[in-house]
């Protein structure tokens, strides 16, 4: 009796990660190398507003944090630049450490977007990769050499958006697994002391 | 004499091999390589120590004064004639390449900016659209297939790897403009040269102060910056071939 509820439970279970990897396979076809472009000209077009907006640098690291949350796959970057640690972390810190992360970042490359100032950010062009896109721009600054600016595109989350930056070919994703790495690694792997630091930091 | 012969001989098929290396090279760029591979991590992080401390004491001090005192006309003229006294050794290694659009690319430039430019102080081939495409021996030797080797950081230099120490170590004899330049000016290339590193120093400060003194682990990400910049720009800047992308994804769903 006992077993047998257990294994119809595991029939639903089953069932249900079925339908969700069927879901997830159509999301896969239904994103194009179009509306990757699409996401990554939104993206450019919201970050040039900004850099031009001539707001104060702490309104301008607010306004990168929303376009971060709403065009990057904020969970998915943060969760993984947590490494192997991020198996051992409870839901709640997973969560916490993501609005952490999302301040972080949005300080810590807002204040490389001011240099930006007066500069445009175009779409070069899109291509599907293995399991996701990558979408190229380049970023023409006054007085300087143009330079390339990558981003990496997937519906892996269930909605489109990107979850790498390159600059010159420097993944922001891998320095970042790096530099929280450390940051762990000298707080003892004590995920809740780096959550409240990083709150200040970036 | 005979000996000498015997050794020529003897490398003849060695010749052939570079030289068929680079005939494939000029149509295909080798793989680039991946990873990190740091065998003296221990040794490279106390270098990395002791050219952190040279910045913080020498560099980053001079290039702030460079910067404070020079308005940018004039350290873009510093940058201009520097850049340009190293276009003829860009040229060899163009040419070492088998890259003959770059070749004769660069050697306009290099002609149009010592003319027009007054001796490379300006930089008029940039409003021909002849933008700088740098080189250097390093990437002449990963164009004849030869690997990256170890992770080095150099004393004074900074990142690099095996190869690129040695590329370094080449272009030094590599410029011809060594050799044509009468002795008592051999200073000026080295002085430009020392003054242009200042200048980079000043130009780039924001990043520079970000990885050597705001980062949680200075010395792993100079290494990480170094090597994907570097591979980045030798793979044809990423037109090429697909890029080493880290895709979170596969460590989330496991694919």
């Amino acid at each position: 009796m006992e077993n047998n509820t257990l294994s119809r439970r595991m029939f639903l279970v089953g069932t249900t990660a079925t339908g969700a990897m069927l879901i997830a396979g159509r999301g896969q076809a239904a994103l194009t190398t179009e509306q990757a472009r699409a996401l990554i000209d939104n993206v450019v077009g919201d970050i040039t507003s900004v850099i031009n907006s001539g707001k104060s640098e702490q309104r301008m690291y607010g306004d990168f944090e929303r376009i971060f949350w709403k065009y990057g796959d904020v969970p998915t970057i943060s969760r993984s630049t947590l490494g192997p640690a991020a198996r051992s972390a409870s839901r709640s810190q997973l969560d916490a450490f993501a609005k952490a992360f999302g301040g972080y970042l949005s300080r810590k490359y807002g204040k490389r977007f001011r240099e930006f100032i007066g500069g445009k950010i175009e779409v070069q062009s899109a291509r599907p990769l293995k399991s996701f896109y990558e979408v190229k721009t380049v970023a023409l600054l006054q007085g300087e050499a143009p330079f390339d600016l990558t981003f990496l595109v997937s519906d892996r989350s269930g909605k489109n958006l990107f979850f790498d930056m390159l600059i010159e070919g420097i993944s922001l994703l891998k320095a970042e697994r790096t530099e929280i790495g450390a940051m762990l690694d000298s707080r003892r792997g004590n995920l809740d002391r780096l959550i409240n630091d990083l709150k200040t930091m970036g | 004499m005979s000996n000498w012969l015997k050794r020529v001989g003897q490398l003849r098929p060695l010749a052939a091999v570079l030289l068929g290396a680079m005939a494939l090279s000029a149509c295909a760029r080798p793989e680039t390589s991946s990873g990190i591979y740091d065998p003296n991590e221990r040794f490279n992080r106390k270098v990395h120590a002791v050219n952190k401390g040279i910045d913080r004491a020498l560099l980053r001090p001079t290039s702030q004064v460079y910067g404070f005192v020079l308005p940018k006309p004039v350290r873009n003229g510093v940058e201009n004639f520097s850049s340009n006294l190293n276009m003829p050794r860009i040229v060899v290694n163009d040419f070492l390449q088998l890259n003959v659009e770059d070749g004769v690319h660069n050697t306009f430039r290099f002609l149009i900016n010592s003319t027009m430019g007054i001796g490379g102080l300006f930089n008029p081939a940039r409003d021909f659209g002849l933008d700088e495409r740098s080189s250097d021996f390093g990437e002449t030797l990963y164009v004849w297939g030869v690997g990256e080797g170890p992770y080095h950081e150099m004393l004074f230099l900074g990142p690099g790897t095996r190869r690129q120490m040695v590329g370094i170590y080449v272009d030094i004899f590599l410029n011809p403009i060594s050799y044509v330049l009468p002795a008592e000016y051999v200073w000026v290339p080295t002085g430009a040269a020392v003054a242009s590193i200042i200048g980079d120093r000043y130009r780039y400060s924001g990043t520079v102060d970000a990885i050597l003194y705001e980062s949680a682990d200075s010395y792993a990400q100079a290494r990480l910056l170094y090597l994907e910049n570097r591979r980045f720009e030798l793979s044809g800047r990423g037109e090429d071939e697909e890029p080493e992308y880290y895709d979170p994804y596969e460590d989330l769903y496991g694919e």
